[in-house]
């Protein structure tokens, strides 16, 4: 272990901050350790908030870190070359490490001369969804816009709460950018057969209302009422307060593969790494191509091998940890391994909406990159292996295995149009 | 060591079959499936399964010696 650490400051007090953290004690790091969290609260799991519009039972456990807790506070400046990290009641923490874990913020109204009347929301934290539960209790109708992960889990949550619920998405389908068009399609239909308005291919061009929202006006001209407006358009790398600090911001914290800040020059900087939704990193899986990925499980992975490279910076070990996601979307178990999102080419193996059920995976180039699953979590178990193995044959940037050995072929007749054309 | 899994938490989010595919597994209905004993060699990897878990429903116990 690296006998210069002495003070190690993790600025961000979520998933990654506290798993880095605990990393850090588990391997044996025995000296001061802050974290700094802009939010009140002690660390606290987030797919909940989005997921059931839950904010009980939460709290992270943090046992046996001995971390010193700087609630509140949010970072404002960084000096990388004296390592000196500034915050927003002026005093600064010298440190020898540094663990940058800010995560993303919720991508708000892109024009900003609009103004939003009472009853438009984002959510990212614990506040957020208190606020949009609160509201949610009081409305009659709610437009949510964007149908990504967090859209649709907020319109399924809200719509189980009884409300009547519009879905707007830009793209053709839901998810299309993450899991392609016909598995969108397939999580579209899902949405529809809850009672979910959907309304793709479309965005909201106003909100009505003066004090409180009571519609809005979509592209196509055609006006929704709606109490209550939620905003899912993804989310911001929290990377404001790096500004001028020399590291590389490139949505996000360029990282290389150990997860060490670089700085502009592409050179790292030994006393600083990052993990989570703040990094930008080059995957393998995406030919060495800069990633930059919001979820759990990677928050999970690479704070782990952040502080690992914080530790014996001599022998930084390349993070090549394989994603995962999910999302509970009335009622079905929505699975996902890998990064579909980078395929080129979808294979759907099977897919039955009344029987709830899917299989497809993800290929890009010919090698496998992600599979997904609705109710068959257990095929993911074979994909995940596959990919492993690749990454673990290291096969060169851009070099194909070929379609891979395990790999199903596609079942006719469910290759058809099994997806029945939206009306 | 001995492994319990809170089946009232258990989402079947597979990380742990991920982690641990030795320990963990699902059958044909995607419920999970592992035997609440197990070697003390595979105590890493149950911890690792323990904590890839998004609900922690895995707790791990060593035998006491």
């Amino acid at each position: 272990m690296s006998r210069d650490l002495r003070e190690v400051v993790v600025v961000g007090a979520s998933l990654a901050g506290l798993r880095a953290a605990g990393a850090l004690r588990d391997a044996g790091y025995d000296g001061r350790l802050t974290l700094v969290g802009e939010e009140v609260h002690l660390p606290y799991d987030r797919p909940p908030l989005s997921k059931a519009l839950r904010v009980d039972d939460l709290p992270l456990p943090d046992d046996g870190l001995r971390a010193e807790w700087r609630l509140g506070r949010r970072a404002v400046g960084l000096d990388s070359r004296r390592r000196v990290l500034t915050l927003d009641d002026g005093h600064t923490l010298r440190y020898d490490g540094l663990v940058i874990t800010t995560g993303a913020a919720a991508r708000g109204w892109p024009d900003p001369h609009v103004t939003l009347p009472a009853g438009v929301f984002t959510l990212r934290g614990k506040d957020d969804t208190e606020a949009l539960r609160e509201a949610l209790g009081a409305a009659r109708s709610v437009v949510v816009v964007g149908a990504g992960f967090l859209g649709g889990e907020v319109a399924a949550a809200a719509r189980a709460l009884g409300l009547e619920v519009t879905l707007v998405e830009a793209a053709g389908q839901p998810l299309e950018r993450a899991v392609g068009e016909r598995v969108g399609a397939y999580i579209g239909r899902l949405h529809q057969e809850a009672g979910i308005t959907l309304r793709t291919g479309r965005t909201v061009t106003a909100f009505h209302g003066g004090e409180r929202l009571t519609g809005v006006t979509l592209s196509d001209g055609t006006g929704i009422a709606a109490d209550v407006a939620v905003l899912a358009l993804g989310a911001v790398p929290a990377t404001g307060w790096l500004e001028g600090s020399g590291l590389w911001l490139d949505d996000g914290v360029r990282c290389d593969a150990a997860l060490r800040a670089l700085r502009t020059d592409g050179s790292p900087v030994g006393s600083v790494v990052a993990a989570g939704d703040v990094v930008r990193w080059p995957h393998p899986l995406a030919d060495g191509e800069p990633v930059a990925l919001g979820h759990w499980t990677n928050a999970v992975d690479q704070a782990v091998v952040a502080a690992g490279t914080l530790l014996a910076p001599e022998r930084p070990l390349p993070f090549d940890g394989l994603p995962s996601f999910w999302s509970d979307l009335h009622g079905v178990k929505i699975r996902s391994v890998g990064l579909p999102g980078l395929a080129d080419e979808v294979r759907v193996i099977e897919l039955d909406l009344p029987g709830r059920t899917l299989e497809a995976c993800y290929l890009r180039k010919g090698r496998l990159v992600g599979a997904l699953t609705v109710n068959r979590v257990r095929r993911l178990a074979g994909y995940r292996a596959q990919l492993r193995a690749d990454l673990s044959a290291g096969l060169p940037a851009g070099l194909s295995a070929g379609p891979s050995a395990g790999l199903p072929a596609e079942r006719s007749p469910l290759t058809g149009d099994a997806v029945p054309a939206l009306p | 060591m001995r492994i319990t899994v809170d089946m009232n938490l258990c989402e079947s989010h597979g990380q742990c079959v991920f982690a641990a595919p030795d320990i963990f597994s699902f059958d044909e209905e995607d419920y999970l499936v592992y035997e609440p004993a197990q070697p003390d060699e595979l105590f890493a990897a149950a911890e690792k399964a323990a904590g890839s878990c998004p609900v922690r429903a895995i707790s791990v116990q060593r035998d006491a010696s």
